[in-house]
């Protein structure tokens, strides 16, 4: 057996032993997705909505008979200004529309609750949606919005998180863990025995990265047959470029994990600098959640750095749309240069520790 | 031949200096003591000579190869024991041996001869976790490890520490059948009681050699100025005799107090002079002492 | 309760499961005495001592710590002891003062009696230019020292030390001693483990731990006679040598 397999399966025995942190990590990704893809979710049902009008009119009736057929409405009846006031401050009502006329044309209100600012923009672009199309059937000569939703068509939410949690999860995985597993063996000495025999450094690290790598290409398997699955993304032939977008993120990632185990010395530090450093700005900044374009534009200009935004951008384009490559060369190009320079970054600062 | 060839070595950490001019060299096949306290710079040395650290200036050579120019070929010459208990606790026994076999391209069953009576208590329980293994059993695991490649040059840091006399004796038992097949061993200990199972050692304080050669040699350099006294309460009679003239140094030794005194100190005067002063059956006679006098005298006239 | 005694255990044991760590121990401890408490690795002093210091509870046996029941005053025991271990006795980011006055605090002393009781201990140990040094900077010798008047400042009843001068040179090593000496003479009763069985000769009274069981228990002198041996280190090895376990 060569050295560097015999490496390679010190790793993977240490792996195998760590039996509960090799179950996380496998479970993990497929519980996050569910619940991300399933129970979780920004879609809105069951908007409870009521109606206050002025006078009742045959348009009035029109719309809330929309209401009332629509699958993600609760209509709960036309009621006084007053009341609908009290009902949304109990929280028994989620949004009103206020009827009136106005010289002899009809004006809409939306009052909504927005304690909940997710469902509160939801439901209004919802019931604006309905209203309008109401208006539209009764009055032709009101101007019409049309609204066309692309690629998602159902809108649902698991096609936005697939991308931010693979996004997460790789930084999590390769970042974390390898950075996590050299440092220890810096901690308990036994990286010195490595050092002192003749094995070369590059080797070391080698065998440290590609079991790491492979667990990687082995959680990939199992999202993507998840997300094409049970998520039921639909299939196509990009699904070549997600594997190979995804690979040159995890080797960013691997590389990531390498500079932190270069300038950490202690476990928890590891685990701090790539918590911190890492994870929440991947969660926060990266559009897994919060769209990227809604930031500031010095955040934005901020999460530039972040390297899972620009895997998550590729992601949407290549899994949602499932646009060819050639939409995503910038998300591509960004992403071999920042592995290229932490790569060279982490073997400068590995090497610099010796002497 | 020279096997440890150490000139000049000096290493600073910022302002610390943990080598100061380090200069000593130990004979090929022999059993050399570096005897220190914690902080004098033995491990600093240790990692020198193994490779782990350069030298900011000074050369070292082990086994005819330089410690910086050819650390590549040399790193295939030397095993090494870390103060530490450095073996991976999720691997079993056999695992560990055979890793560490593997990384230096050798096969176990070739070098056994070597470890085998260090191995004997081990073999055992091969399949039993490294962690799980008491702390006599790490160690002779650790030793196996170290040893596995047939190196002509092991280095041990510290590898009594915390450690109990019987324990720490039984190891000391393994290394002169390592020694006949003709490895050179520098070990490094804070037990001055232990420089009497090395052939030769070097003193280290505070970074520099304060001395070296073989222990007896050594405590011939202390000189007859020491005494060894006792009374029947102690800390009165130490307390007396720091302040009796004369006196350079007085500390206690085992059951009784060893003084340090000048060329024209007289014991029997000064027994009767104390007991006249209130101590009671007042003894001082001349004593042999060992290495711990002579580290207690080099260190204090270094500062 | 007899206000001689500052340590009194009978038929003390602990058990994990089928391993009896500590089995059926007799000991007492007078006040004032500087006990060694002496044995080889896994012999089950750590335990024992754990027991001792309100840290865990014993499977069954009974005893006393400074007056206060080892099962039912656990509390009162750990705020009537002092405790320096090897390994952790101080904060290395923390000052000198820091450190003391950190120390002392988790023991109720009021301020200004710190401050009186920490001048006279920077006095004493000739400190007192160190006194705003951070910890990690000063040597490992007079970490111990601080480490021990840390441990005493508050003027417990009994002092454990758990191997307080692992890798100390040998002159630093004795001055430790006689700040030892120093705080039995003032009646602070001192329990200490070492290796080195030099320091065995400096202790009232010793006992030797061997396979979870006291094996021997009387003065150095005493033992000596006992066992024929001229040194501790030979009563050690004697009694040490038949120990099964590690």
């Amino acid at each position: 057996m060569s050295i560097f397999q015999s490496l390679v399966k010190k790793e993977v025995l240490h792996l195998v032993r760590d039996f509960r942190t090799v179950t996380v990590v496998l479970v993990m990704p497929v519980v996050l997705l569910l619940l991300f893809g399933f129970a979780i979710s920004t879609e809105v049902n069951n908007v409870r909505v009521v109606a206050v009008t002025d006078r009742h009119t045959d348009e009035t009736r029109l719309i809330a008979d929309r209401f009332r057929a629509n699958p993600y409405f609760t209509f709960g009846g036309t009621v006084s200004y007053r009341e609908a006031e009290s009902l949304l401050r109990k929280g028994k009502a989620d949004a009103a529309v206020v009827f009136r006329t106005e010289a002899g044309r009809l004006k809409l209100q939306i009052v909504t609750d927005a304690s909940n600012t997710t469902m509160a923009q939801t439901s209004a672009a919802y019931i604006e949606g309905v209203a309008n199309s109401s208006a539209n059937a009764a009055d032709k000569s009101a101007a019409a919005v049309v609204a066309d939703t692309l690629y998602n068509p159902q809108l649902k939410s698991a096609y936005n998180f697939v991308p931010g949690i693979m996004g997460m999860i790789f930084i999590l995985i390769c970042a974390m863990m390898t950075s996590v597993s050299i440092v220890s063996e810096k901690e308990s000495g036994t990286m010195n025995l490595l050092l002192v025999s003749p094995v070369r450094p590059r080797t070391i690290i080698l065998g440290k990265l590609v079991p790491y790598f492979l667990l990687s290409c082995v959680i990939l398997t199992l999202m993507l047959t998840l997300s094409y699955t049970v998520l039921e993304i639909p299939f196509s032939a990009s699904v070549v470029h997600v594997v190979w977008v995804s690979i040159l993120y995890v080797a960013l990632a691997l590389a990531l994990g390498l500079l932190i185990s270069a300038v950490a010395s202690t476990q928890v530090s590891a685990l701090l600098v790539s918590g911190v450093m890492f994870m929440l700005p991947v969660v926060l900044m990266s559009g897994m959640i919060f769209p990227v374009e809604n930031m500031p534009l010095p955040l934005q200009w901020l999460s530039c750095i972040i390297p899972a935004r620009w895997y998550i951008s590729a992601m949407r384009v290549l899994m949602v749309q499932q646009l060819p490559v050639t939409y995503v060369l910038t998300e591509v190009a960004v992403l071999s240069g920042m592995t290229l320079a932490v790569l060279a970054l982490a073997i400068k600062k590995f090497n610099a520790q010796k002497r | 031949m020279n096997a440890i060839e150490i000139r000049n070595v000096t290493k600073r950490y910022g302002k610390l200096v943990a080598l100061d001019r380090v200069t000593f060299s130990v004979e090929e096949g022999t059993v050399f003591g570096l005897i220190g306290p914690d902080g004098a710079g033995k491990t600093t040395l240790h990692q020198i000579l193994t490779t782990l650290l350069a030298p900011d200036e000074g050369t070292a050579a082990v086994a005819g190869l330089d410690v910086a120019r050819d650390f590549r070929k040399l790193r295939t010459q030397i095993g090494y024991m870390p103060e530490r208990f450095s073996l991976y606790p999720d691997l079993t026994v056999s695992e560990n041996l055979h890793f560490f076999a593997s990384l230096f391209g050798v096969d176990v069953k070739d070098n056994f001869d070597l470890i085998a009576p260090i191995f004997s208590q081990l073999s055992r329980f091969p399949d039993r976790m490294a962690g799980a293994l008491s702390g006599g059993m790490k160690q002779k695991l650790a030793l196996s490890c170290a040893l596995i490649h047939r190196p002509k040059v092991l280095f041990l840091d510290e590898p009594t520490t915390g450690v109990d006399a019987v324990s720490r004796s039984e190891f000391w038992d393994m290394l002169p059948a390592l020694k006949e097949r003709g490895i050179t061993i520098l070990v490094s200990t804070s037990y001055m009681d232990e420089a009497e199972r090395c052939e030769r050692i070097a003193l280290i304080n505070k970074g520099k050699i304060l001395d070296a050669d073989t222990p007896e040699r050594l405590v011939e350099g202390l000189g007859g100025n020491l005494y060894s006294a006792s009374c029947g309460d102690m800390y009165p009679l130490l307390e007396a005799l720091r302040r009796y003239p004369g006196v350079n140094d007085c500390y206690t030794f085992g059951a009784a107090l060893h003084l340090v005194a000048d060329e024209g100190f007289n014991p029997d005067e000064a027994a009767r002079k104390l007991e006249q002063s209130g101590l009671a059956e007042v003894r001082i006679r001349p004593a042999k002492g060992n290495i711990e006098d002579l580290f207690i005298k080099l260190a204090k006239n270094d500062g | 309760m007899d206000k001689e005694i500052a340590i009194s255990v009978k038929e003390l044991t602990k058990k994990f499961g089928d391993f009896t760590a500590v089995d059926r121990i007799n000991l007492q401890v007078k006040k004032g005495e500087i006990f060694g408490f002496l044995g080889a690795n896994g012999a089950g002093k750590t335990t024992a001592m754990r027991m001792l210091c309100g840290l865990s509870y014993p499977t069954s046996g009974s005893g006393t710590v400074a007056g206060y029941d080892i099962f039912r005053q656990a509390e009162e025991i750990k705020r009537h002891i002092g405790y320096m271990s090897q390994k952790f006795s101080l904060y290395e980011q923390l000052t000198v003062w820091e450190n003391l006055n950190l120390f002392a605090t988790i023991y109720g002393m009021p301020a200004k009696k710190i401050k009186e009781k920490a001048g006279e201990a920077f006095r004493t140990l000739g400190m007192e230019d160190m006194r705003n040094v951070l910890v990690r900077e000063i040597p490992l010798g007079w970490k111990q020292k601080l480490a021990f008047t840390a441990a005493t400042l508050h003027s417990p009843d009994i002092v454990f030390l758990d191997e307080p001068t692992g890798g100390v040179d040998p002159a630093t090593r004795r001055r430790f001693w006689e700040m030892i000496y120093r705080a039995s003479s003032e009646g602070m009763t001192v329990f200490v483990t070492t290796h080195y069985l030099d320091e065995a000769e400096y202790c009232s009274r010793v006992s030797i731990m061997a396979d979870g069981r006291i094996k021997a228990l009387d003065s150095p002198a005493a033992l000596k006679r006992l066992y024929r041996a001229a040194t501790m280190d030979e009563v050690f090895r004697t009694v040490a040598k038949g120990a099964t376990r590690e």
